[in-house]
């Protein structure tokens, strides 16, 4: 087995790096624990943040990526930690299309009896239900109600201490975890797609990309952003001039346009150069990372003028002016004095953008400059997924399942970030 | 007014000189026109001879920046960005892979994207500001806090979930209108994508509008016109709505022009031949010249909306003067 760290991996170790930094930092400074407490006192931020918790530990285990040995050499597959542990998940492929908790496929089939006769049945899954004889609502009652007690009590047990609103969320959650481990054990409990994958396997898969568009986007452009705003709002003149007058050029093209232009040309790249990369995944987290940088080029200019805003009136404060007097650098008085009073400005930037890019991966897949057309995302999934609603029967569960994960991420996003905006925003008035 | 609107004018010269220089670094520098060639052919078994002919079909057979071997005023004129890029500058789009000029297709698709785009953007602005104001009118009761977290989920679902599941609830599902297709612009062509783009926009616009509102309200001219004894709704109507007009015009005004690009999604689903298909279109058969045009255009149309909001301020508030 070969660990292998692709490049997004490495962007979101070096995220959690920061965030641990970050919180050791946070923990032993009495007034910057002050605002996380505000935060901590919401009843929603915190059943949000409980949710969003459970996103991420699933996004992390999926970002440990490691190749099998295979005699001598390495698999060309990459997998992750998350693909070990769903591996039933993963290899249990039907066919085809199957509803979710069905026994059967989803479309007649015509197959040869054991008279030897050709008749028009569903076939039965090779996977889903094959512990029955037959189709049965009562095993799947039984098995969802056995794992959804189980969950209650686990729930219960972990979560007996926590305010009223918070337990409720970990019982649900439990409850809701527990039956679908229970189910997913022998059924597809999202039913399978076109090629027969598990629906639910897709649905997590897809968490990865999401999150990491969420947050590297935001990440990857940061220092950029920063460092432009505060200097432009701190040394004024000419430099204001010319990074305004970049920001206003980046701006003034539609973004979605920028973002089509750039992937397009990307694509060419990549395609030219097809010695870059020695396996498809590679080439397809190069595809997001890149795609992260561009959504970040036609992002970062509102981020750098609320910086250099903030700046502008930061630079003519009192102290800023008695450091001036005193003749500190102005490296030093960037440092010390105004980055950290604009960082409340960046963590708002940084949780009020993600729902956004979340939802835009979503779009931007479906114009075709998203992600690479391999990589599991919301946006493939309901790509693919599209014109299915126009089957005879419908195929609904994939579609269904990609909005609702999606719906529950970007929601709990929302909420967390709505939070957090109240308690650091200094314009809101407390009392 | 003129000499401001001629300085503003001035003002947009480098900025589109900018973007135009942007968008042929991104065409043309970060991939040779070789590279695109080969792209467009097949990465693999292409010869030197199917690239050049591919190049001196599509006019891409020239120097990019400095022609060395034409003469005089050729050595600029000869090149790649003078006729692709500087071009754009008199409206000369040149012509798209299918050999149609990309002038004319922009005239006719015109029509069809503001057909959907401008009664969107007006009933949308309608809807959003009243449901706004019906918020802050109602506002710290449990009608207001039922509407901010309806604004909250209906603007954490996608925007593909409205058009995909609009389309099947009114089309396949109750029959009253045509999946997609435009036909000859009726009524029944343009009232699904119109309806879907107002509910998709509620959560944030109406939101956003009532951080306005609730701004607004705080300040002292309000509680001066409560104490004249004005009932809350002439309060609203008149005192707030039109004090808020500012903030609301700022991010208003700027998308008006913008309307005429229409929108990408909406339009490729609705099967609309307007403009933003045109786009997805464009992007999905990897049609640069359109893509490049498209980009122009866009920073063209927006540069005028950020004139129009600067004009607008002078309508509603009568302190702004352009100078």
């Amino acid at each position: 087995m070969m660990p292998v760290i692709l490049w997004s991996d490495a962007l979101v170790f070096l995220l959690l790096g920061a965030c641990c930094v970050a919180f050791w930092h946070i923990r032993r400074h009495e007034h910057l624990l002050l605002p996380w407490r505000r935060v901590g006192r919401s009843a929603v931020a915190m059943c949000s943040l409980l949710v969003l918790s459970l996103f991420v530990l699933v996004g992390l285990l999926d970002t440990l990526h490691y190749r099998v040995a295979l005699n001598g050499a390495y698999s060309p597959e990459v997998l992750s930690v998350f693909d070990k542990l769903a591996e039933p998940l993963r290899l249990h492929t039907e066919k085809t299309y199957s509803a979710p908790l069905a026994v059967a496929l989803y479309a007649k089939e015509s197959t040869t009896d054991e008279q030897g006769r050709v008749v028009r049945t569903y076939p039965r899954l090779k996977y889903g239900g094959a512990h029955l004889p037959e189709a049965s609502g009562y095993d799947v009652a039984r098995r969802a109600l056995t794992g959804a007690i189980a969950g209650v009590l686990a729930g219960l047990l972990l979560g007996f201490k926590a305010r009223r609103a918070i337990g409720v969320t970990v019982v649900i959650l439990a409850a809701l975890i527990g039956m679908t481990l229970n189910l997913a054990a022998v059924y597809h409990v999202l039913g399978t797609d076109k090629v027969g994958q598990d629906v639910l396997y897709l649905s997590l898969k897809s968490i990865r990309t999401g999150l990491i568009i969420g947050t590297v986007t935001t990440l990857v452009t940061l220092p950029l952003a920063l460092f432009l705003g505060v200097a432009a709002g701190y040394f004024r003149g000419w430099v204001d001039d010319v990074i305004q007058y970049v920001y206003t050029v980046l701006s003034s093209i539609p973004s979605v346009l920028l973002i089509a232009a750039a992937v397009l040309m990307m694509q060419v790249t990549i395609d030219t150069h097809p010695n870059w990369f020695d396996t498809a995944a590679s080439r397809a987290d190069l595809r997001l990372v890149f795609l992260c940088l561009i959504l970040g080029m036609t992002s970062w200019t509102g981020l750098c003028r609320l910086l250099r805003g903030e700046t502008l009136k930061l630079r003519e404060m009192e102290y800023i002016q008695a450091a001036q007097s005193f003749g500190v650098s102005s490296m030093r008085i960037l440092s010390r004095h105004i980055i950290p009073n604009v960082m409340h400005i960046i963590l708002i930037a940084l949780v009020m953008d993600f729902s956004g890019l979340v939802l835009a991966e979503a779009v931007l897949s479906y114009v075709g400059v998203g992600v690479d057309p391999s990589m599991i995302s919301f946006g493939t999934m309901i790509n693919g997924a599209r014109l299915e609603m126009a089957r005879e029967p419908m195929v609904w569960w994939a579609l269904a399942a990609a909005f609702g994960f999606m719906l529950t991420l970007v929601l709990s996003a929302n909420l967390f970030a709505d939070a957090v905006r109240d308690a650091f925003d200094p314009r809101l008035n407390r009392s | 007014m003129i000499a401001y609107l001629i300085r503003r004018l001035i003002y947009a010269i480098p900025i589109l000189i900018g973007v135009n220089l942007l968008t042929f670094a991104l065409f043309f520098v970060v991939n040779t026109p070789d590279d695109m060639a080969r792209m467009q052919l097949g990465i693999k078994r292409v010869t030197p001879e199917a690239i050049e002919k591919w190049k001196l079909q599509k006019g891409y057979d020239k120097p990019l920046l400095v022609n060395s071997r034409a003469a005089g005023a050729g050595q600029l004129t000869d090149t790649i960005f003078w006729h692709k890029s500087a071009s754009m500058f008199v409206l000369d789009f040149g012509y798209s892979d299918d050999g149609r000029s990309i002038s004319h297709e922009i005239a006719t698709r015109m029509g069809p994207s503001l057909a959907i785009a401008l009664p969107t953007f007006l009933i949308g602005l309608a809807c959003y500001v009243s449901f706004a104001l019906l918020m802050t009118l109602f506002r710290a009761t449990t009608l207001d806090i039922a509407g901010v977290a309806l604004c909250v989920v209906l603007m954490s679902i996608s925007g593909l979930f409205y058009i995909i599941g609009g389309q099947f609830l009114v089309s396949k599902l109750w029959h009253l209108v045509p999946i997609s297709g435009y036909g000859d612009g009726g009524f029944k062509f343009v009232v699904l994508p119109v309806i879907i783009g107002v509910i998709g926009g509620i959560g944030s616009s109406s939101r956003w509008y009532r951080t306005i509102f609730l701004e607004e309200i705080g300040r002292d001219y309000v509680r001066t016109a409560r104490a004249k004894g004005l009932s809350e709704l002439r309060v609203l109507f008149t005192h707030v709505l039109k004090n808020a007009m500012i903030p609301i015009l700022t991010g208003v005004v700027v998308v008006i022009p913008l309307l005429f690009m229409g929108s990408l999604l909406t339009e490729s689903f609705f099967g609309i031949p307007g403009l933003g298909s045109y786009t997805i279109d464009a992007i999905n058969a990897q049609d640069f010249s359109v893509v490049r045009a498209m980009v122009f255009l866009g920073s063209l149309l927006y540069i005028a909306g950020l004139i129009l909001t600067d004009i607008s301020y002078t309508m509603v508030d009568p302190r702004v003067r352009l100078s």
